[in-house]
């Protein structure tokens, strides 16, 4: 195993562009702490992000982790061209060639998926540990470390992301084609939510119908199911909605079994089809 | 003597049209050099990708190392370079060559050896994308030879290259043969695997035409070439003779194939008893491309 990382963190640390966008991605990630020095004024009244407990703990592990997985598509970027590169190049051939077999090369590959979520999830934990103790108003340690399933969704979201990356890139072989058919795929899933919930269904948005519940089941939309938007979560916010006279809105934002199961399910699915794939291609 | 691989009955079907590959077999012994003749689209590189583990063979079975070692452990003992050099052009020739080795599993103590054998150890600091074609597959060569492998596996090395180039590949390819490594030899040039190889693997259409000794195969046929000042007559005369089995013209010259081994002098009595005086006799043998052109003709 040891073998296969460094052979694997060899090809793309010896690439200039994958170097930047991997050092990218984490001075993006700590930049996260840039937003506790936000502050704006309604009239005279100045609000300081900060201090609106969105780094309170446990709030900031929900918080955190829905804003990192924004930054997700850099090494989503660098992942696709990481397995496009190896057939542009020729060399996925000439690695078997000199002795690799295909299992090691899939098993290579998700290595490298697994250690780039796993680098995330440590640097968000630690990151939104320093924020919390500097900026929650809570910091006894069972509240401190309540809420962790957050960090642990954060992992599986990004490992079955950065899986569907790869497996994007070994079906289509051109890093350019395979985030163009990420992107299309993301809308087609979003397109199919809306034929099915408005079109055939005629629901509304104020309900939820059976297009809500086939779609937890698509791909991309079960891992960012995974973790929900924490804005109206918030207090500030929620204060605002009730003044608004909105009704009130109850909504589930915690992390469920169902979901992560149905995001490990399509991990598994990614994994063992790309191996098929490789297995079955002539090169 | 010691087997290398074994190739039994392989087929390769791409599509319900393409056949590469119709039941080929044969061995690979230590210490030969082989060569693989074929047209383009004889299926060369295809039994050469079936063994390398990069294309999935339809039917049939192979083994390296009387088949002890998994293929790709197997791979780790070989050395290869098919068709052009597969390199990551943004990492220097030692890079690539470190990252052969880890894959290979061995140290990295010999990359500046085998730089230093293809004359490309100036140049080990440079990237890979800035080399010359020549340059790349001396690199590939370098690459396959990292392992000090039991055998070497070349599909078309020179393809390409300028004459020095070629020269230079071909050198290599001689040097690495005299130290009794085995080689497998694919190629167009002929000369060059009449000069290099001990045996022959011919193909044609996917289909295994001959295999044996390259002395074999250029011994089967000797034939003779004669000049008289009256070509009908020589014609007529030797169409007599029961030992000849055909007559060719070719330049003003006669090209006589008898059906079996003949001596010279007992064609030249033959005819000097037939009043014939001959200009010109010179018993030959087919160059290995005569022998080869004829033999993926004619069948």
């Amino acid at each position: 195993m040891k073998r296969l990382l460094s052979i694997e963190f060899q090809k793309i640390w010896k690439n200039k562009a994958s170097r930047v966008l991997v050092l990218t991605y984490f001075v993006l990630l700590s930049f996260i702490a840039l937003i506790s020095s936000i502050k704006f004024s309604i009239g005279t009244f100045e609000i300081r992000i900060a201090d609106q407990g969105i780094f309170n703990f446990p709030y900031i592990w929900h918080f955190n982790t829905y804003v990192a997985a924004f930054f997700k598509i850099f090494l989503a970027i660098v992942i696709v061209s990481m397995m496009a590169n190896e057939y542009t190049y020729g060399t996925l051939k000439q690695n078997l060639i000199d002795g690799l077999s295909k299992k090691e090369f899939i098993l290579s590959k998700f290595l490298v998926v697994g250690t780039f979520a796993l680098a995330s999830t440590f640097f968000v934990f630690v990151m939104s540990l320093i924020l919390g103790y500097s900026f929650s108003s809570y910091n006894e340690l069972s509240i401190v470390f309540s809420d962790l399933e957050y960090i642990f969704a954060f992992f599986i979201k990004l490992f079955a992301f950065f899986s569907f990356c790869l497996f994007l890139g070994i079906l289509v072989k051109r890093s350019a084609f395979a985030l163009g058919f990420l992107f299309v795929w993301f809308v087609a899933e979003n397109i199919f939510y809306w034929i099915v919930k408005f079109v055939i269904l005629g629901g509304n948005d104020k309900t939820k119908n059976f297009g809500d519940t086939i779609i937890q089941y698509f791909p991309i939309e079960s891992m960012s199911n995974l973790i929900k938007e924490p804005v109206t979560r918030l207090n500030a916010i929620k204060t605002i909605e009730n003044a608004m006279g909105g009704a009130q809105n109850v909504k589930d934002y915690s992390i469920h079994f169902s979901q992560i199961s149905i995001v490990l399910v399509w991990t598994i699915i990614f994994i063992l089809t790309s191996y098929y794939i490789l297995k079955k291609r002539d090169l | 003597m010691e087997t290398i691989l074994t190739i039994r009955k392989l087929n390769k079907r791409f599509n319900k049209y393409v056949h590469a590959v119709k039941d080929v077999s044969f061995e690979i012994h230590r210490g030969n050099v082989y060569g693989i003749l074929g047209p383009n689209g004889s299926g060369k590189s295809t039994t050469l990708g079936i063994v390398l583990n990069v294309v999935n063979k339809t039917s049939g079975d192979f083994e390296w190392f009387g088949g002890k070692v998994a293929t790709h452990d197997a791979l780790k003992k070989v050395g290869a370079i098919i068709e052009r050099p597969n390199f990551y052009p943004y990492m220097t020739a030692k890079e690539n060559l470190e990252l052969v080795c880890k894959i290979k599993g061995t140290s990295f103590e010999k990359v500046d050896e085998k730089l230093d054998l293809v004359g490309l150890l100036e140049r080990k600091n440079d990237k890979f994308r800035t080399y010359s074609l020549g340059m790349k597959q001396r690199l590939a060569i370098a690459s396959a030879l990292l392992n000090d492998p039991e055998i070497l596996i070349l599909d078309e090395p020179t393809n390409g290259l300028d004459p020095q180039g070629i020269r230079q590949i071909r050198d290599i390819i001689k040097v690495i043969a005299s130290q009794g490594t085995t080689i497998l030899l694919a190629s167009h040039l002929l000369d060059e695997v009449e000069k290099v190889c001990s045996h022959v693997v011919v193909l044609r259409k996917g289909e295994m035409l001959y295999q044996g000794t390259v002395h074999n195969m250029l011994d089967q046929n000797s034939f003779f070439e004669l000049q008289a000042s009256d070509l009908s007559q020589l014609k007529s005369v030797l169409s007599n003779h029961a030992e000849i089995d055909r007559l060719e013209e070719q330049d003003g010259k006669l090209l006589v194939y008898p059906k079996k081994e003949m001596a010279a002098s007992e064609l030249n009595a033959y005819l000097f008893q037939n009043n014939i005086v001959l200009e010109h006799l010179v018993k030959r043998k087919n160059s290995l491309e005569e022998q080869f052109l004829e033999l993926t003709n004619n069948n």
